[in-house]
Order: C-alpha cells, then structure tokens, then sequence
C-alpha cells in the first residue's frame, strides 16, 4: 500500500536525448495509472525510472514519504512485469517466483505457502516444476504475474505485458489484470500505447507526448474533454475526424463547406473541428454530406468511410472522413448521405499551439 | 508406423564427400599409421624394422618420465583453462558494463588473440630472458628468487603465463558475445529481484553463460593438450629435465629428437585415448547439466 509521488522528474539519456521532461505527478494508495502515448514518447523511461532501472537526472521521487532516487531496485520494494515476460531460462515456475523472497531472506516455509498461494490465484499450482520454456505465451504472461505478485509489493509495475499475446488472450488477461489489481489493492503503472488497454484499465490516465504530460485523468474525461488535439487524436477508436478549417466569424469554412453555429473563435486563425465518429448522424437535413466509400461490418455496429464533400484537407484532396453507425444501418457504397452532429460534442483546436479552444 | 522410403541418390553423398576425403587423409590414415607403428621397433637409421607387439607400450608408457609428463599435463591443463576461462568472464562482464569507449577498450581485450602460439612463446622468451626480460628482472627485484631456465615451478609459472595470456582473449570474445546473448529484460528482473551483484552473478549470469563456458572448457582443454605445443617449443623447450614437457611435446621429443618411433607412436595412441575418454566424460556428465 503505497502512494507514488513525481516531482519535476526530468530524464537526459548521455547522448542528449531528452526523455522525460518536467513529469510532475501523485498517484494514490491503490490507484491504477496508466501511461499512454506513441512509441519514443518516454513512457517507458518514465516506468523504468520508478523501478531504479534508469537514474533520475533531475527531480525526486517518492514512494510514500521517502525519497527513492538513490534506493536500489531490489529495496524499492516494487515488482515489474515485463513485455516479453524475462523470466529466468534455467529456473523453474516454482524458481522463478521464490527467487525474489530467497534473496530477500525469507524462511523456506514462508516462500512455499507464498508461492503456492500465488499461484492458485493465477491458476498456474499445475506448472509449478516446468521450465519457462514449456509453457505457453500465455501461461508465462501468468508466470510473469505470480512473479511479481509473490512479492507482495508497494508498486505494481507493468511494461507493455500484454502486447506479445494474441488479440483473444490480450482481452483476457486484461480483464483479469484489472480484477487482481482491485483485489489486491496495490497501487500500480501500467505502460502501453494501446488506448482500448489503456481506456479500460485505468483509473487515471496520463496521455504523455514528446516527454512531457499532455493530460491527465479519468479516461472518460480525456475522452470527452481532451485538452489539446493531441489528447483528442489519441483517445477514441476509431480517430477522430479532423477537419482543417478557417473562422470569418461566422462559419467555420474548409474548401467550399461553411459550417455554422461556432462563436467566439479567433478570426482568419488555422483551427481544427473535431467530430467523433460516434458523435455524426445520418440526418437528411444534416449539413455535411459524405460520399460512402467503404463500410466495415464489426458485428455490433458498422464502420463508414467516405470523402466529406467541399471540404478540403491541406493538400486540397478530398478530406476523409468515419462514422459509426449502429448494426442495421448500413448506406450503400457510392450513396451520399447526410450527416448532422451534436454541438456540445463538437472540439475545435487551435493549429497552432494545438490547445482546444471549444 | 510405415516406413518411408527414400529413393537413393547419390547426391548427399557428393556433397559430404570433401569432408569425409579429409577426415579420411588427415585423421583416419594417420590414425592408422601411428597405430601400425606403435607395434614396430625401428632402427635408428630406420633402415629394418621388426614387430614386436605391444613392447614399446610396456616400455614407455607408465614409466617415470611418462608419469611426470602427464601430470604436468594435467595440472597445466586445469589451470590454463581455469585461468583463462575465470580471468576472460571477468573481463568480460566488466568490459560488458562499460559504457564510454566501449569499443576501443573491447578490441585492445582481443588483440592477442591475433598472435600465433609460436610468437606468443617468442614474446615471452624475450620478456623472461634473464639478460635482457622485464619480467625477470621485475619478479627477482620483488625478491623472488626466480629462474626459470633451473626451477621446474618456475618453468611451469612461464608457461601457464604466456598460454594463459594468449587464450583468454579468444575466451573473452566467446564470453562477450555470450553476455550480450542474455536478455536485458532478464538482468533488469533479476535486479529488482536481487539486491547484491555478486549473488545475482551466481545466480544468473553464470548459469546463464554455461552453454557457452561449457564450449569454452572444450576447446581450452584441447588448446591446453596440444596447441600450447608452440608455446613450450619456443620458450622451456620441455626444460628443466623435461618438467614442463606435456605429452604433446614428449610425442614429439621422443619421436623426432630420441628417433624413437615406435615409442612415440605408442604415446600417441595412448594420448589419442585419453582424449576421447575426455571428449565422451565432457559430453555424457558436463553438458547434462548445462541448460541451453
């Protein structure tokens, strides 16, 4: 149990990268964060530092109120979960997972009830004397696991775990991640650049980019109040639409298409409108009209691809343009439909600085 | 189950035949050649030759000079291998932490590992040569009473030196490219796992280098037996009194020195078995416990 706390924590690898800049952050006893973002953006720098297994160039970090810039990894008293699981080739499940408490100096007695425990929990008690290298991707994932949660640990760390199963097996162990983290208790972070693992998982979010945090909260509130476009583009699948556009202080204008009903917007400015694919309608009195180009069947509801008429991306090729209807609504490719929209769903970002400004 | 048949081609054979033409002309003939002489009593001229069954085993083999040989061959062997095989895996785990010039300081660990034994042996001769060697005169100035040309420890101490010296930079590209071979991920657990670098050492790192520690006592073994041949040749000489002669090197001053043929063929026999029987323990016990 255990509060994690980041203070001006920057990350300068010796070759001038810089990594992590400025991460300012409190996460709560028993909390679960994810860290989101695209590949290179310095979440797994940041992850790592907390493990010990990166130094900090400047800033603190805390787990609860002691300072652990300078604690070794194996006194922080966390446990990680790696990617491509690194468990230990020449040790057994049963080595692997009593080799932390045996360098810990637990009693034999006390590492055998733990161990044995840990794996009833993950269903693993059956490959207890196998080698890593006769299980399967998703029983070393869970070996991985009893690893870490053996420790009985202040900090759960996870570094992309899941990316190495197939897509049945993710959702999974998704589910049960989220299921132990809550029966556990135990505060943890959690690494990855999928955004449906990310939106499901977390209790808090934090979108990072370029090193810096672009947001961070609830994933629903980043989902329906991103900050900046970047947060916008990020969080939802299917994207975003965006569509590139000027004000003149009526209408929000792109190619030949004027959209109205936006106030208050600097004038002459290059701004971005952003529309769910879930936020458009199929509306005959709607004001963009679309031309159907492709339609995805996904079973429950239907992906619509097509090019929005008069609009303009920077190009000057026709902007493309998603939406998602329910299962029964299906348009014909090559019909143009119409489509409406929700102004209190409607973003609209500054090009500029990339801040939202509606 | 049924059998499957295949058709026969001559094929396979072709491509196999360079191989099996060399095993059969540098290996097999020779094998046998030594085996047909170890029989035979030559002349010293080796003008007339006569069978006489296994008499030169009996008066070779097992005598003192015999025994002498092959203990210091064991005993160099173990520690030529022990040495060069510990001193390289701490090169080389050392060497693998090092982030700044990094590569200059991992090529200046390999370069001895372009010199042949032969020069190796010469090198050192200058270096211990008791008129002119640094390192003479630096062990007697440190008050050691060295002489290597007089002592047969001190003899012993000059070649283990150089075919160490010579051996752990091939040892150290092998262990090198073994550490890089362990995962990073799987070090990086262990760290979270394991508070001490020594225990973590023990317990990881070395386990997981066995594969290629076990490929390196092979092949040390059989550098230690014969290609430290070169070395002896050119700095002891098998000198004093045949103390740093290995069985090698004896095959050899037997043979060619004492003209003694069927003795040393003998010798040769009696070593080419030793060495299988080394070859098969090495195989049968050592890698059983070695996890790939």
């Amino acid at each position: 149990m255990a509060e994690v706390k980041l203070t001006n924590v920057n990350k300068v690898y010796s070759n001038g990268a810089h990594a992590v800049r400025g991460v300012n952050m409190e996460i709560a006893d028993g909390e679960f964060i994810v860290f989101v973002g695209p590949s290179g953006c310095g979440k797994s720098t940041l992850l790592r530092m907390v493990a010990g297994l990166e130094t900090v160039t400047e800033g603190d970090l805390y787990i609860d109120e002691n300072r652990i810039n300078d604690v070794s990894p194996a006194e922080r008293n966390v446990a990680m979960v790696f990617q491509n699981y690194a468990l230990y080739p020449h040790m057994t499940v049963r080595g692997n997972m009593s080799y932390g408490l045996k360098n810990r100096g637990d009693s034999k007695e006390e590492i055998e009830q733990k161990v044995i425990a840990a794996a009833k929990t993950l269903h693993i008690e059956d490959f207890l004397d196998r080698q890593p290298n006769q299980l399967s991707g998703g029983q070393r994932q869970r070996v991985a696991m009893g690893r870490a949660i053996v420790r009985n640990p202040k900090v759960f760390l996870f570094d992309e775990p899941l990316s190495n199963l197939d897509a049945k097996l993710r959702v999974q162990m998704r589910i049960e991640i989220k299921k132990l983290q809550r029966k556990m208790g135990v505060t943890s972070i959690y690494v990855t650049h999928d955004q449906t693992e990310a939106m499901t998982l977390a209790d808090r979010l934090a979108v990072i980019n370029n090193g810096q945090i672009e947001q961070m909260g609830k994933p629903i509130e980043l989902y329906k109040d991103p900050k900046t476009l970047f947060v916008a583009s990020f969080i939802g699948s299917p994207q975003v639409n965006l569509i590139s556009v000027r004000y003149d202080g009526k209408f929000l204008k792109s190619g030949s298409l004027e959209i109205d009903g936006f106030e208050g917007l600097p004038i002459a400015e290059e701004l971005v409108l952003g529309l769910r694919p879930e936020h458009l309608r199929i509306d005959d009195q709607g004001k963009l009209a679309m031309k159907i180009d492709l339609v995805e069947q996904h079973g429950a509801d239907n992906l619509v691809y097509g090019s929005l008429e008069g609009a303009k991306n920077e190009d000057g090729d026709d902007l493309e343009l998603c939406l998602r209807l329910n299962q029964g609504q299906e348009p014909s490719i090559g019909e143009t439909i119409n489509l409406s929209y929700d102004h209190s769903n409607a973003l609209v970002f500054s090009k500029e600085t990339g801040k939202r400004l509606i | 189950m049924k059998r499957v048949q295949f058709s026969h081609s001559p094929i396979p054979y072709l491509f196999i035949a360079p191989q099996i033409i060399i095993i059969c002309i540098f290996f097999l003939w020779p094998a046998a050649q030594a085996i047909y002489q170890s029989f035979l009593l030559e002349d010293a001229f080796g003008l007339s030759s006569q069978f006489v069954w296994f008499k030169n085993y009996k008066d070779t083999i097992l005598t003192d000079a015999w025994l002498q040989s092959a203990g210091f061959t064991l005993v160099f062997s173990f520690l030529v291998t022990f040495l060069s095989l510990a001193l390289a895996m701490l090169l080389a785990v050392k060497a693998n932490e090092v982030i700044q010039g990094a590569r200059t300081y991992k090529t200046m660990l390999m370069w001895a590992y372009a010199i042949a034994p032969p020069v190796a042996g010469l090198m050192g001769n200058l270096m211990f040569n008791p008129l002119i060697g640094d390192l003479y005169y630096f062990l007697n100035a440190m008050g050691w009473d060295f002489n290597h040309k007089l002592d047969s420890f001190d003899a012993g101490f000059v070649v283990v030196l150089i075919a160490v010296w010579k051996q752990v930079s091939v040892n150290f590209i092998f262990f090198l490219s073994g550490l890089q071979g362990i995962p990073k991920s799987v070090i990086e657990a262990a760290t979270i796992d394991c508070k001490s670098n020594l225990r973590r050492f023990w317990t990881m790192t070395f386990p997981l280098l066995a594969p290629t520690t076990f490929f390196l006592v092979v092949i040390n073994i059989t550098y230690a037996f014969f290609e430290t041949f070169g070395i002896i040749d050119t700095t002891t000489g098998g000198a004093p009194g045949g103390s740093t002669s290995t069985l090698v090197y004896k095959v050899f001053t037997d043979g060619f020195r004492g003209n003694d043929l069927g003795g040393s063929s003998a010798q040769s026999v009696v070593l080419m078995l030793m060495v299988l029987a080394l070859t098969v323990i090495q195989f049968r016990f050592i890698e059983r416990k070695v996890h790939y």
